[in-house]
């Protein structure tokens, strides 16, 4: 066994190498955001100085609660439409449409992110010369932009969940008379809250990241912290934001965690979904 | 689920689909009719496609940004650097991914989960961070060069940032997790008794790989492949941060026309005819996606 699964030689060197290739750019990011030398790649000592700097910083400050809460509603929104989409893709499996839809789902995980930006932009300018909808753009227009990608993240997330979920319950509720909607809302929706909060996570960070679609999409009345992080990048390398960015990781890294740490637990308390029906799982339930 | 009623249904399908037609799919047909349009000075800065001038409705279609597209060879350059650097990418991340997954696929089952999170984490984490976390290594006193040459291997520091080559470590570095997963997926459903089967017949290890494992593994092959090419063909952030005056690639000029040259007819004409060529691959990856999904 320890032969054919076992870490040899060189699958260990692939994996150090990969993961020292995926993570040493991060890691050295944080070590130099206590760097005390304004000089960002000269070690000076450990300083927790651009910490307070960046506190005190009134636009990323500000730029860090339009992210706030522009994420919080992104997620929001995303997952009733991704939930219910996920739902639809799973349970029914013909309505008008349904390879249009499928599509529309998929595609906003490929399709460059210029071209979604450019095309919500467009779509919320002649919105408003034809209906007077949207009056401005801004914290709205990017919220309704996260959404819509957001959706579609956690409709892979539903998807994937609904297809090990254990239908028996459902059926179960069913013959003992409860109403289809009663079925839906206390056993498939708790069932499948794992991926509900995984997605309503993922989908808060992707909006929290977001750069270029909420360029396009924006007003002058909203700044989202990527777009002053990427104004003050492109001046260059600075302290102030090596502790920004070291704290934005912190923040993703622990919703993230949580989120992959819901699914996995899920997934041990799962029977087991091998192919092969074993004997001893049917007479448990 | 027969019995949650045809309102109930109508509101499940009806609610997302219309969401989704309503902020991506309309939203691409406007893109397609102002790629039609002329520039314009004014809000909205294009011109108008249907127009009456008493005597009926008109529409007035210009294809001249499309013959802009053709005439100005810095358009197609840029289309054909982002497709090279985008191939080249997606090339080194199937060389480097491949070890990888494989080694995750193999590693004992216990840590599976927790590798294939660490390969996850980064996709999720800040895109921008994690390109901008390469400036400070790259950089001419950066922290690579200053390695390099307190190691005694170069004398003076090596031009790593602002260039094709720093693009190009940009585009690995980021897709990369996009070719491991799927990788992964095709490489961990193998049936391991077929390996033992091959060596039992006398392959040896390579021979096994090149007749057994590849094969099987080409739809994780395919699938990453697509994951990685398609969003790195259109990438804006690296070209723009870490790449040099030379580095033409079409994310950023469509960007450029937009918010430098406001100049949205020619954004969306750009647009249009990446999407365009563009369409073949996101269908296919629509297509992996999917099977993987009910796989």
């Amino acid at each position: 066994m320890t032969g054919r699964h076992g870490v040899t030689a060189w699958r260990a060197g692939a994996l150090t190498l990969g993961f020292g290739f995926l993570y040493a750019p991060i890691v050295l990011l944080v070590v130099y955001s206590f760097n005390a030398s304004r000089l960002v790649t000269v070690w000076a000592g450990f300083s927790t100085r651009w910490y307070g700097e960046f506190a005190r910083n009134e636009g990323f400050r500000a730029a860090a609660l339009t992210s706030l809460e522009v994420a919080v509603m992104a997620a929001s929104l995303a997952l009733v439409l991704g939930t219910s989409a996920g739902f639809s893709m799973a349970r029914f499996s013909r309505f008008p449409g349904r390879p249009l839809f499928g599509f529309a789902l998929m595609a906003p995980l490929v399709v460059p992110e210029v071209i979604l930006g450019l095309s919500l932009l467009l779509l919320f300018v002649a919105g408003e010369s034809l209906i007077g909808w949207p009056q401005s753009r801004g914290v709205m227009t990017i919220t309704i932009a996260h959404a819509t990608f957001g959706a579609c993240f956690v409709s892979v997330l539903v998807r994937a969940q609904l297809a090990g979920f254990d239908r028996t319950l459902e059926e179960a509720a069913l013959d003992l008379g409860a109403r289809p909607w009663t079925v839906l809302m206390r056993i498939t929706l708790p069932g499948i809250s794992p991926a509900l909060v995984a997605g309503w996570l993922l989908a808060f960070t992707l909006s929290l990241d977001d750069l270029v679609i909420a360029s396009f999409v924006t007003g002058p009345s909203a700044t989202t912290l990527p777009m002053a992080v990427f104004s003050s990048v492109r001046l260059g390398v600075s302290p102030e934001v090596n502790a920004l960015a070291s704290l934005f990781l912190a923040v993703v890294f622990v919703l993230v965690s949580l989120a992959f740490w819901l699914m996995a637990r899920q997934e041990r308390r799962r029977p087991d979904p091998s192919p092969v029906p074993q004997a001893p799982q049917a007479g448990e339930g | 689920m027969i019995g949650i009623g045809r309102l109930g249904r109508l509101t499940l399908i009806g609610l997302p689909f219309a969401w989704l037609g309503l902020f991506f799919l309309v939203p691409l047909l406007i893109v397609l009719k102002i790629s039609l349009a002329q520039s314009a000075i004014g809000i909205p800065p294009y011109t108008s496609l249907f127009f009456d001038d008493g005597s009926g409705l008109k529409i007035q279609v210009s294809l001249a940004n499309f013959v802009l597209l053709v005439h100005d060879d810095l358009y197609l350059r840029a289309y054909l650097g982002a497709l090279g650097n985008a191939a080249l990418a997606t090339a080194l991340c199937l060389l480097f991914g491949y070890p990888i997954a494989h080694a995750i696929a193999r590693a004992p089952k216990a840590w599976r989960h927790l590798l294939l999170f660490l390969v996850m984490l980064p996709f999720w984490t800040s895109f921008l961070i994690r390109v901008y976390a390469w400036i400070a290594i790259l950089k001419p006193n950066g922290l690579l060069n200053q390695l390099l040459i307190a190691t005694g291997l170069i004398t003076a520091p090596l031009p790593l940032l602002y260039n094709a080559f720093s693009v190009e470590l940009g585009l690995v570095y980021s897709y990369l997790p996009f070719m491991i997963l799927p990788l992964y997926g095709s490489l961990s459903a193998l049936d391991e008794c077929l390996i033992e089967a091959a060596a039992d017949l006398g392959a040896r290890p390579v021979r096994a790989f090149l007749a057994v494992t590849l094969p099987l593994s080409l739809p994780g092959i395919a699938a990453g492949s697509l994951l990685v090419l398609i969003p790195a063909v259109g990438e804006f952030v690296i070209p723009d941060l870490l790449g040099g005056a030379d580095t033409l690639m079409i994310g950023k000029v469509l960007w450029d026309e937009f918010f430098n040259n406001r100049d949205w007819p020619v954004a969306s004409a750009v647009a249009v005819v990446l999407v365009a060529a563009l369409a073949i691959p996101i269908l296919f990856a629509q297509k992996f996606l999917e099977q993987e999904r009910t796989a």
